[in-house]
């Protein structure tokens, strides 16, 4: 055994040697492997940090929403079909809600402006979400309390984000110019904490007499409705009886909502894996070319070695190093800077692709949810195709005679 | 020293960056755990059905929400022009389809 591998630990010697010797080369092809690496793992870091938050945070979400289609487009909710909900069989509560967007031509950004649930501005189970001061300090007040002040008429909570933006904290004024085309003013009560910005950002939290007022809602109508049920295995049963007691309406299960952030960021599927399958092909056919297109110099290198007495199973092996030194040092470094990209820089590489047309853009620092399976799928991707690329080709080669191998140099 | 052991040293090195970024992801679940929950609590209180990643468009704020027919709703053949339209894929109503 100990023979075995001292033998080894000289194949591994010759093929660093071999290595260096062809250093733009192979540093190279290095850089490149390192590259293709660092973004499949950041990309897998990210969307599944992403996917098991969204999973965590929006278990909260309302269990059924039921909004009004027009013309195959969202339209306001009649108040009066409220009653109607009420009355299905297995609903046990059921909360109008009133939201919308506003967009703010001075930083062209677009706001969520969101009128609190009245019930649960009381709920104790509400004493988690603080807002925040201006100095950064959390207070331990309930929600919409902040120093002593409430959201009443004429006041705003708004987001960390539309903080940021904006330049403004408690007690500034922010105009708005409402649907009649009048100016209306209002005071910032508060800012929502900035560790909640990954659902909070953009959100203005207004109250229902001011939403109406800023867009011209009458009391007859509201944006949607939040359903709670009963028996948590009826919900799909309820949102059937929603849409057979009203044709116009849409209900959006829990379920879909949480299916709609599963399917998200997935690299195995959309654009991503038409972009990255294309960066793949890419380095497969360089790593092929690498690997199989011997050298004039390799080839005599390996006609030299099987002359001094080298066996095919040792020129194999050390093909076998030479692929594997490459490919692991090319995934721990991939794999490790992917980590501090991901997790300590905020996706900085990401990050003018996610933020797109928006001028908006949250700032959030991921939970790092990694675990032993992503690092194994990232092994298999990455570090077993190169190995075994750089065997098989070499096979032929190291069993032809020596001497034509040394012949066949084309130099 | 030898280049192997020079090799060895790096992937053990390398070996032991990997556990300490899983430690630390261990930890940092943990730690965060306080801040999910303050998340989670403010979708609760305030009835949220999306997370705030594209402001770009009424229909990516709130992917869950959007209509039935958001990719083509601007015109008849506009194609989706958002990046973030590219990360998300198609409803599995869509891709289950006969």
């Amino acid at each position: 055994m100990r023979n075995w591998i001292e033998k080894q630990r000289y194949i591994i010697d010759f093929t660093i040697s071999s290595l260096l010797r062809r250093k733009v080369k192979n540093f190279g092809l290095l850089a490149l492997y390192t590259l293709i690496v660092f973004i499949l793992a950041s990309t897998m870091f990210f969307t599944y940090a992403i996917k098991k938050e969204a999973s965590l945070i929006l278990k909260g979400a309302p269990e059924i929403v039921v909004q009004k289609i027009v013309a195959g487009r969202h339209d306001l909710f009649p108040a009066s079909y409220i009653e109607t909900i009420k009355s299905i069989r297995g609903v046990a509560s059921v909360e109008s809600r009133l939201w919308g967007y506003y967009y703010d031509s001075l930083v062209s950004a677009n706001y969520t402006l969101l009128t609190p649930p009245s019930s649960d501005a009381a709920k104790p189970s509400a004493k988690t979400t603080v807002v925040e001061s201006e100095s950064g300090g959390q207070s331990a007040r309930p929600l919409y309390e902040l120093n002593g002040a409430v959201l009443e008429p004429g006041t705003l909570i708004i987001g960390n984000g539309v903080a940021r933006l904006r330049n403004i904290g408690k007690d500034d004024y922010m105009p708005f110019r409402a649907f009649d085309g009048k100016v209306m003013n209002f005071r910032i009560a508060g800012v929502l904490s900035s560790q909640s910005e990954l659902v909070s950002s953009d959100l203005m939290l207004i109250t229902g007499e001011d939403f109406r007022k800023l867009f011209g809602i009458d009391q007859s109508h509201v944006t949607d409705l939040t359903v709670a049920v009963n028996n948590p295995s009826e919900v799909e049963m309820v949102a059937s009886k929603i849409k057979k007691h009203l044709p116009d309406a849409r209900p959006i299960i829990r379920d879909e909502i949480l299916r709609t952030y599963d399917s998200i960021f997935n690299w195995r599927g959309g654009m991503m894996i038409v972009i990255f399958s294309a960066a793949v092909l890419a380095f497969v056919i360089f790593a092929w070319d690498k690997a199989s297109g011997l050298s004039a110099g390799e080839r005599r290198e390996i006609g030299i070695l099987k002359a001094v007495g080298w066996e095919t199973s040792d020129v194999i092996q050390m093909k076998f190093w030479e692929g594997a030194v490459v490919s692991l040092t090319a995934f721990f470094s991939g794999v490790i800077l992917a980590y501090v990209h991901v997790f300590f820089t905020g996706s900085i590489v990401f990050e003018p692709a996610l933020k797109g047309w928006s001028s908006l853009y949250p700032n959030f620092e991921l939970t790092p949810f990694v675990n032993l399976e992503q690092l194994t799928t990232l092994f298999f991707l990455t570090v077993v195709p190169y190995t075994v690329a750089t065997i098989v080709p070499i096979w032929r080669a190291a069993t032809i005679d020596p001497d034509s191998a040394m012949r066949f140099t084309g130099e | 020293m030898r280049n192997s052991s020079l090799f060895f040293l790096y992937l053990s090195t390398g070996v032991f960056f990997l556990g300490l970024l899983l430690m630390h992801a261990s930890f940092s679940a943990k730690a965060q755990q306080e801040s999910l929950e303050e998340k989670s609590a403010l979708v609760k209180a305030l009835q949220l059905t999306d997370l705030c990643l594209f402001t770009e468009a009424r229909y990516t704020r709130h992917l869950s929400q959007a209509d039935l027919n958001t990719a083509f709703q601007d015109h008849p053949l506009s194609l989706e022009h958002f990046p973030s339209g590219s990360f998300t894929q198609p409803p599995e109503r869509i891709i289950d389809r006969p």
